[in-house]
């Protein structure tokens, strides 16, 4: 009679996930292009606007500055600034998730760029690379690690942003931890948990991998680095 | 355009600004939680904090942290702890206060772990026992990053308190959240526009008060410093270490 009185209410339960594993794979799918979709335009959208900050520092401050603005305003704050222009829906979100990402990408870039071994850029000046010669083919490589941690951070952060989308319509994986907090099931809301966990998990390794593959390079300048610092 | 002006006819009602959920008692609300997580934060952070900066041990840790709780999404925090049972602002105020720890952990460890050795070292030379030197010579150097970590800390449970408007907690959230409820866009405008001018008013309010808590040596020498810095050693800026620990030196 008890056990009529309360059903068990488990928070994992390999049940819920057999049971709908459409919903599962729907909610992940939505979660991961979102991501993508915003870490990729950010970045296509920072790395000009850092490039401009480095080479007019003048331009410095009011492009971090914009950018640190937007990065202070609340993610449902920002939404709901957004939604009664962009509508409800997918448009708003990625929005969102491009303005938070921009600022650490920026913030990043500039940082690596502003690095660059002086010695380097006098050495490439001295061989006749122009300024953008040099910006494109000494200066980015030169600051690949830096920009390389700032993919990492805005990646794994835009991961667990999407799921505030759900005030949208449009949250991957937190929609169905909404869901469950309404429904009051436990399964619902630790197996969405877990997944954008292992999903940020998943993104970082992947971009440290692709990082190794693009900088054969680095593991020797770390240790010239380590010797000159 | 027309939303626009449906929002600041919503701001101009007098009546969305008294009584039980109007504006004035919703930020009171917003600060009172924000208060309570940030205080909840400090007393196991700044402890644990200062006894990892003094034995200069725990970077990678606060590193690790800070990782897992940035990949942590704070809807599944609340929603966890919503549906464990614990209700309205309860449940706003621990994920709030699990979320302000790690700034304020990782900057009070680095802030003391980057004072310099040598000043340390004249300290000991002078005789001063560990407690000491803590005290009159480590603190008041690591004020600045303490400082810009209770900054970070308060502006993101300010923008974190928001969300638990849609596991019941009460704050200016809740207007944002009704009016996506009922679709009147105009009043999440209304309730879009005061989050975030709250959340920019604290910022520049707490920067503020952090320039005033720096002692003035600091203050002065700070310009000069982070020059040489950056020529130095660029890949450590002053400002980045406050607000994105992943940044230092342990992950590159």
């Amino acid at each position: 009679m008890r056990l009529a009185d309360t059903p068990p209410n488990p928070w994992f339960s390999w049940d819920y996930v057999q049971r709908n594993h459409a919903d599962i794979t729907e909610a992940l799918g939505q979660h991961v292009s979102l991501t993508l979709q915003a870490v990729a335009i950010a970045l296509v959208l920072a790395l000009p606007l850092a490039a401009l900050a480095h080479t007019r520092p003048r331009l410095a401050a009011p492009v971090v500055g914009t950018a640190g603005v937007l990065y202070t305003i609340p993610s449902l704050a920002l939404f709901a600034l957004l939604a009664p222009y962009t509508g409800i829906g997918r448009t708003t979100v990625l929005i969102g998730l491009v303005a938070y990402a921009l600022l650490v990408l920026i913030r990043n870039i500039l940082v690596g760029l502003q690095g660059v071994d002086p010695a380097v850029t006098d050495a490439a000046r001295g061989m006749g690379y122009g300024r953008t010669r040099m910006l494109v083919q000494v200066e980015f490589p030169q600051a690949l690690p830096s920009i390389v941690a700032g993919v990492r951070v805005a990646t794994v952060t835009t991961v667990a942003l999407v799921t505030v989308g759900v005030v949208v319509g449009f949250g991957g994986l937190g929609q169905l931890m909404f869901r469950g907090f309404r429904s009051n099931y436990h399964a619902e809301i630790m197996t969405a948990t877990i997944l954008c966990l292992v999903l940020a998990l998943i993104a970082d390794v992947a971009i440290v991998l692709l990082a190794r593959w693009m900088m054969p390079w680095s593991r020797s300048a770390r240790v010239l680095s380590d010797v000159s610092a | 355009m027309d939303i626009l002006s449906e929002a600041f006819a919503w701001l101009n009602d007098p009546l969305n600004w008294t009584g039980r959920n109007g504006v004035i008692a919703l930020t009171a609300a917003h600060l009172q939680v924000t208060v309570l997580a940030v205080v909840l934060a400090a007393v196991v952070a700044l402890p644990a904090g200062v006894w990892l900066g003094h034995a200069r041990r725990g970077g990678t840790f606060g590193v690790v942290i800070a990782n897992t709780t940035r990949a942590l999404p704070t809807l599944a925090l609340l929603t966890l702890f919503a549906s464990a049972g614990l209700f309205g602002n309860t449940a706003t105020v621990l994920a709030c206060a699990i979320f302000a720890i790690p700034p304020l952990l990782t900057n009070t460890v680095t802030g003391l772990g980057d004072v310099d050795r040598d000043i340390v070292d004249a300290a000991r030379g002078l005789g001063m026992s560990g407690r000491r030197r803590l005290v009159e010579v480590e603190l008041p150097l690591a004020v600045p990053l303490i400082a810009a970590g209770v900054r970070t800390a308060v502006v993101q449970v300010l923008a974190t308190v928001p969300l638990a408007a849609l596991v019941g907690g009460t704050s200016l959230g809740t207007i944002v959240v009704t009016g996506f409820g009922t679709q009147r866009y105009g009043q999440v405008l209304a309730g879009g526009i005061l989050v975030a001018a709250l959340c920019l008013v604290a910022e520049g309010l707490l920067a503020i008060v952090q320039r005033l808590l720096t002692p003035r040596g600091l203050r002065e020498s700070s310009r000069a410093r982070r020059g040489w810095r950056r020529q130095r050693s660029p890949g450590v800026p002053v400002a980045a270490t406050a607000s994105s620990s992943s940044n230092g030196p342990a992950s590159t």
